[in-house]
């Protein structure tokens, strides 16, 4: 305390850092040199490369190639298979963005009415978002299965069909969802958990002089409102999480059955990786670096909102 | 119901209300841990149990380490984890080694081209490996360096997020500690690498756990380097051990899921409070 007093004193030690700030620092491109050559290796150049190989027929192995201009971006807006992946993307964001948002939201109000073990609360379901998600679908794989799985023996025991969960194309992308809900439920509800930190308590004390009695009076007049900011925040990062789902599709369906869980990313592995034509590739992966940076976009419009709030 | 005590501080004595919020807590709990206990029974039934139709809660035989023997002798699951242990421990060191100064330099420095920097840095925060993945390979394919631990760790040996959290961090270091240490005739570099990073430990520690935890389960940049089985890593051993093409041995299935997953498990259980604060770092703040 005494020394930054002293600092700020006119006339003494002030001096030394206006001058310093004056002019340059050359320390700091030595700082920020071996950084910006990663930079340029693995982030800059590559965008740029895959941007010029979307226009291009290339294809993996080959040793020419030539330019096609829009080709590639045009015979994807007409293939069907394309836009099928598109399509189902969204639908697995569809459940899995409200599911695990409602569910982390839920855990966040549960965890912090309680006064003992929010901690350990917390803990526990925070659990499946570290796990191995390769290791966990496994594991998954075997509750959902079809005879022998856990799930479907409880559904019996209730007097239901058992199902098919990874077997039927109309069921595989909801049954891909429960493990997304799952694994990104207690990552929400950390976030969460901090915007409910964050509203004031006095809040909750000028309802009540307002007359909001009932708890669920001030959780929708107080807390759900004041909330909104950290909620659209949630929204968006689980969409953009749920549109990059792939190991789940990799390791359980590889797609399947029938191309039920075509997705994006495994669309775009295939294509660049399995059939070698990088070309089409590359123009898939420029309609998603467009998709994400335009949902990115968004959520840096949401944080510049919160900052204005406080 | 159970939204009585709902965001109020009030009775500390344990009524009707605390009891069922803490039940559905458990209830709760019980369902989304509900995985790994059935991971971990599974690992000591015999596999005639696993295919029986019928549910038990626990083996009715209890076969001991015999999966564990199984899953390690048909995969190679230990050359899997050190591969793993490598390739975050390379990767977690060059990103820290690199990112600091940069943080550093955006944090206290002025130089040119510093804003144009923090650009590129709040972009690549938005770009998922998925997106350099053709060029990196097709570039490390050039120098044929596929199928190494180099070609794993290099796409991200670049942590923008590093970058983005230490800068936060570095920030608010206080600028008179940094002069008195100039005059104690300190230089710059010895300044930060003695003075602001063990100050600055618990943020690095939080970016260290979340980016071992992000490494040791990325699956789609090794299924594409990779072609050999000793250099897998263990996402990708356990998708190769998993693929249903061998058929299902459940129980040996389960048990190479739980190897895969409890040094992770165990990092959390020491540090859960570095995760939790990573996670909030990034966004809400």
């Amino acid at each position: 305390m005494s020394t930054s007093n002293v600092l700020k004193m006119p006339g003494l030690a002030s001096i030394p850092i206006r001058r310093r700030k004056s002019k340059f620092d050359t320390i700091a491109l030595w700082f920020v040199l071996p950084a910006s050559v990663l930079m340029l290796a693995t982030l800059l150049l590559p965008i740029v490369v895959v941007f010029i190989l979307s226009f291009t027929n290339y294809e993996l192995g080959n040793l020419e190639f030539s330019f096609i201009g829009f080709e590639n971006y045009v015979r994807l807006f007409q293939d069907s298979q394309y836009w099928k992946s598109l399509w189902q993307t969204l639908q697995y964001a569809l459940i899995v963005v409200p599911g695990s948002v409602l569910l982390g939201l839920f855990l966040a109000l549960l965890v912090q009415s309680v006064q003992r073990g929010r901690k350990f609360y917390q803990f526990l379901f925070f659990l499946p978002v570290t796990a191995t998600l390769v290791a966990m679908a496994t594991v998954w794989k075997y509750l959902l299965h079809g005879t022998i799985g856990p799930v479907n023996h409880l559904l019996q025991s209730l007097g239901f069909q058992s199902i098919e969960f990874f077997g039927d194309p109309n069921l595989v992308l909801f049954s891909l969802s429960i493990i997304g809900i799952w694994q990104l439920a207690g990552f929400n509800m950390v976030l969460f958990i901090a915007g409910l930190m964050a509203i004031p308590q006095d809040m909750y004390d000028a309802a009540r002089m307002d007359g909001a009695d009932r708890p669920l009076d001030r959780l929708f007049n107080v807390t759900l409102p004041l909330l909104s900011p950290t909620m659209l925040f949630v929204i968006v990062t689980s969409s953009i999480t749920a549109v990059k789902v792939f190991d789940t599709v990799a390791v359980l369906t590889q797609g399947g059955p029938q191309g039920g869980s075509d997705v994006i990313l495994y669309s775009i592995y295939l294509e660049g990786f399995q059939y070698l034509r990088t070309g089409n590739a590359a123009a898939m992966t420029v309609t998603f670096l467009m998709l994400i940076l335009v949902m990115s976009w968004v959520q840096t419009k949401i944080i510049d909102k919160k900052v204005h709030y406080s | 119901m159970m939204d009585k005590n709902l965001f109020y501080k009030a009775k500390r004595s344990l009524n009707l209300s605390t009891w069922l919020t803490h039940s559905i807590l458990i209830l709760l709990a019980f369902a989304m841990l509900f995985p790994f206990y059935w991971m971990l029974v599974t690992v000591f039934r015999p596999a005639q149990e696993v295919f029986s139709g019928s549910f038990h809660w626990l083996p009715q035989t209890f076969i001991g380490l015999e999966n564990f023997h199984t899953a390690l002798s048909q995969a190679p699951l230990l050359q899997v984890m050190i591969n793993g242990v490598i390739v975050c421990i390379g990767v977690l060191v060059v990103q820290i080694v690199t990112s600091v100064p940069f943080a550093w330099a955006l944090g206290k420095y002025r130089f040119p081209g510093k804003s144009v920097l923090f650009s590129i840095v709040l972009l690549g925060l938005c770009v998922p490996i998925q997106v350099p993945a053709i060029p990196l390979f097709l570039g490390l394919a050039q120098v044929d360096m596929l199928d190494t631990y180099f070609s794993l760790m290099f796409p991200f040996f670049l942590s923008v997020f590093a970058i983005f959290l230490f800068r936060q961090a570095f920030k608010s270091f206080p600028e008179d500690i940094i002069q008195a240490a100039r005059l104690d005739g300190m230089s710059d570099f010895s300044i930060l690498w003695r003075i602001v990073v063990p100050a600055n430990k618990p943020v690095i520690a939080a970016f260290s756990v979340f980016s071992i935890t992000a490494h040791w389960n990325d699956l789609y940049w090794p299924l594409i380097v990779i072609t050999s089985e000793e250099m897998m890593t263990p996402p990708l051993g356990m998708a190769s051990f998993a693929d249903p093409a061998i058929g299902a041995n459940f129980g040996a299935l389960m048990a190479a899921a739980t190897l895969i997953t409890a040094p992770i498990m165990l990092i959390y259980t020491l540090m859960q409070k570095q995760f939790i604060q990573g996670v909030t770092n990034t966004g809400v703040k």
